[in-house]
């Protein structure tokens, strides 16, 4: 029993290891801006430089509508399969999926053809075009992943009863989706968010082949130009990564419980 | 005849080539709680649904107080259901749950948190209003599901098997509390169940339904005492049954293992000669002679149940057994298994079965 709790954590230490060192290694690259002693300089420089504000804030305003047209496309797909259309579950499942492995380049590529200037719809010639479909292309690319988490959200309560006994009430399908529904899987639905946060954010390729001012296109110039500064970015962006996972921690404990929950 | 508030006319339900409710009628009158008895598919549930409108018929209609509701939506019918698995709403407290209705209803709030109120003192929970579902008991959890489907005042209340997640104990007050409920609104009622004890004690008629279709439709009395089919008999509480051989049809006499018995006015047209089942409740045997109780027939004691204060005695009569129950007697010792024993019965009590 003793031995077998040494080695259990000799792996955690040894898990830890692989996990810390490269990145306590860079936080310490990232201080070595000034020679000779430990500084923030490579932070001051990033976040006081107007390009990763204005590039950040981008990201930020674009994951923010990725995450309301994310959620307003998977809770009602989600619920609905699982209500009315469970046949089809593993069908949806699959397009869920395609994002994963078709490359964002292809969806790019795509836009530029349909969507192009002389196209019937020309999104692509102007700036909020663009945006829009950056947005829906950023929304594709999450789907794997916020469908994913309400889905798995929806497990944990009885779809079926919940919506009959809100009918049955009187309610219509808007106030079973809105009042019943995803209350019930806002943990799931934030997770999603967060995931789709964390995307939108690193995201590359869209952004630069499209050409919008986004933050992906701004970590990969600084960091192909740059000595400390892309450590900094990197550690910022963990920061903000673990900031997103706490926030999901600490909501999960507000979340509601199951009523079928045996006391 | 006044007109009945709920009336389910030849209603069918097919689920691709699989009929699971044929040609299913029922009458409702206003305040009366009837039950649907059955076991595990024989789409008593389904008819519910029906009535809910969470199934469409595949043929018939459902009138509720004049009206045709057969193809209206569920949050159309002023209909007010409780369900097995509680299905109270998680994510809000047991006030906003009970007034969950009456918010979608548009009704102004101080006039809902009233009804609330009342609904809370109703189910006997005041205290209850701030707390979450996962916080209560099942059955206190099942008394608010009842409070949230009438506090809207529905036409016709919907009960899904509500007790069947509940233990014993719980399950027996809560009926009883279900049952005072309802006559004190006088709502009109629908109770589903595969309880045939909880169906005898609450309902003022049941409904015995097998195969999709309705067996029997009576008083738990009738039910009982007078089941019209085999499977009700069989269904409804403990039976003995015998095979018996009609000797004489005229004067109603039928051999039961080379002894007679006198069945007269019961045969229904059976002929000499034709093999029937016959029936008996084990409350209408006695173990010995007994004035009063014409038949009798003889067998051997083949086990003894105590009980406490019950004695379940089971006699062997050539190839069957009945069973019957006696009351303990600190005076009397029970019968020994192996002792010749005499059952007498009167042969009113005697049920042919067809």
């Amino acid at each position: 029993m003793k031995s077998g709790r040494f080695w259990a954590w000799v792996v955690f230490a040894l898990g830890a290891a692989y996990f810390f060192i490269p990145l306590i290694a860079t936080v310490e690259f990232s201080m070595r801006m000034r020679r000779g002693v430990y500084s923030l300089d490579a932070y001051k420089v990033v976040l006081g430089d107007p390009r990763f504000q204005a590039t950040f804030g981008y990201s930020v305003l674009a994951a923010v509508f990725t995450i309301i047209l994310g959620v307003l496309i998977v809770v009602p797909t989600a619920y609905w399969i699982r209500l009315r259309l469970p046949q089809l579950r593993p069908v949806v499942e699959f397009i869920t999926l395609l994002p994963l492995v078709i490359p964002a380049i292809v969806i790019v590529f795509g836009y530029i053809r349909m969507y192009g200037s002389s196209s019937p719809l020309p999104f692509l010639a102007s700036g909020r075009g663009t945006d829009a479909l950056l947005v829906i292309g950023y929304a594709t690319l999450a789907l794997p992943y916020m469908y994913r988490a309400v889905d798995t959200g929806l497990r944990t309560i009885d779809v079926r009863t919940l919506t009959e006994a809100a009918q049955i009430l009187g309610a219509g399908w808007g106030t079973i989706i809105t009042r019943v529904i995803l209350p019930n899987v806002l943990i799931a639905v934030l997770s999603g968010a967060f995931l789709t946060f964390a995307i939108v954010i690193g995201e590359f390729t869209m952004a630069s082949l499209l050409n919008r001012p986004a933050f992906g296109p701004y970590l990969q110039n600084i960091g192909a130009n740059r000595a400390y500064e892309p450590a900094a970015l990197a550690i910022i962006a963990f920061a903000i990564t673990w900031g997103c996972m706490s926030l999901i921690q600490i909501l999960s404990r507000f979340a509601p419980r199951s009523a079928n929950r045996p006391n | 005849m006044a007109e009945p508030f709920l009336s389910i006319q030849q209603v069918r339900k097919s689920f691709g080539a699989t009929t699971v409710v044929q040609d299913f009628n029922l009458d409702v009158e206003p305040g009366e709680f009837v039950s649907f008895l059955g076991p595990s598919g024989c789409g008593k549930t389904t008819v519910l649904r029906m009535v809910a409108g969470f199934e469409e018929p595949s043929a018939g209609k459902i009138v509720v107080a004049g009206k045709d509701i057969t193809r209206l939506k569920p949050n159309q019918r002023n209909v007010g259901m409780v369900f097995q698995a509680y299905a109270l709403f998680p994510n809000l407290t047991v006030a906003q749950n009970i007034g969950f209705g009456l918010k979608v209803a548009g009704m102004p709030k101080a006039d809902a948190d009233r009804r609330v109120a009342e609904m809370l003192d109703l189910i006997k929970l005041p205290q209850m209003g701030d707390r979450y579902p996962y916080q209560l008991s099942g059955g206190q959890q099942q008394r608010i599901a009842l409070a949230r489907a009438i506090a809207p005042k529905p036409k016709l209340l919907l009960l899904d098997e509500p007790l069947s997640a509940l233990d014993a104990k719980v399950r027996v007050s809560l009926r009883e509390e279900i049952r005072s409920i309802q006559k004190k609104l006088g709502i009109t009622t629908i109770f589903v169940t595969h309880d045939q004890e909880e169906a005898l004690s609450i309902s003022d008629r049941i409904a015995v339904m097998y195969g999709g279709k309705a067996e029997q439709v009576g008083t738990p009395f009738e039910i009982y005492n007078r089941p019209a089919t085999k499977f009700v008999a069989n269904f409804v509480g403990t039976l003995n049954v015998l095979e018996g051989t009609v000797t004489d049809a005229a004067s109603g006499k039928v051999r039961v293992n080379a002894q007679e018995v006198s069945l007269k006015g019961k045969l229904n047209g059976s002929k000499s000669g034709d093999t029937l089942s016959l029936a008996l409740r084990p409350e209408a045997i006695s173990l010995g002679r007994h004035p009063g109780r014409d038949s009798s027939l003889s067998g051997e004691i083949a086990e003894v149940h105590f009980l406490g204060s019950v004695i379940r005695v089971r006699v062997g009569i050539g190839g069957s057994t009945v069973s019957l129950d006696t009351f303990n007697s600190p005076a009397t010792p029970p019968p020994a298994v192996g002792e010749k024993a005499e059952i007498s019965f009167s042969s009113g009590d005697m049920l042919v079965l067809h």
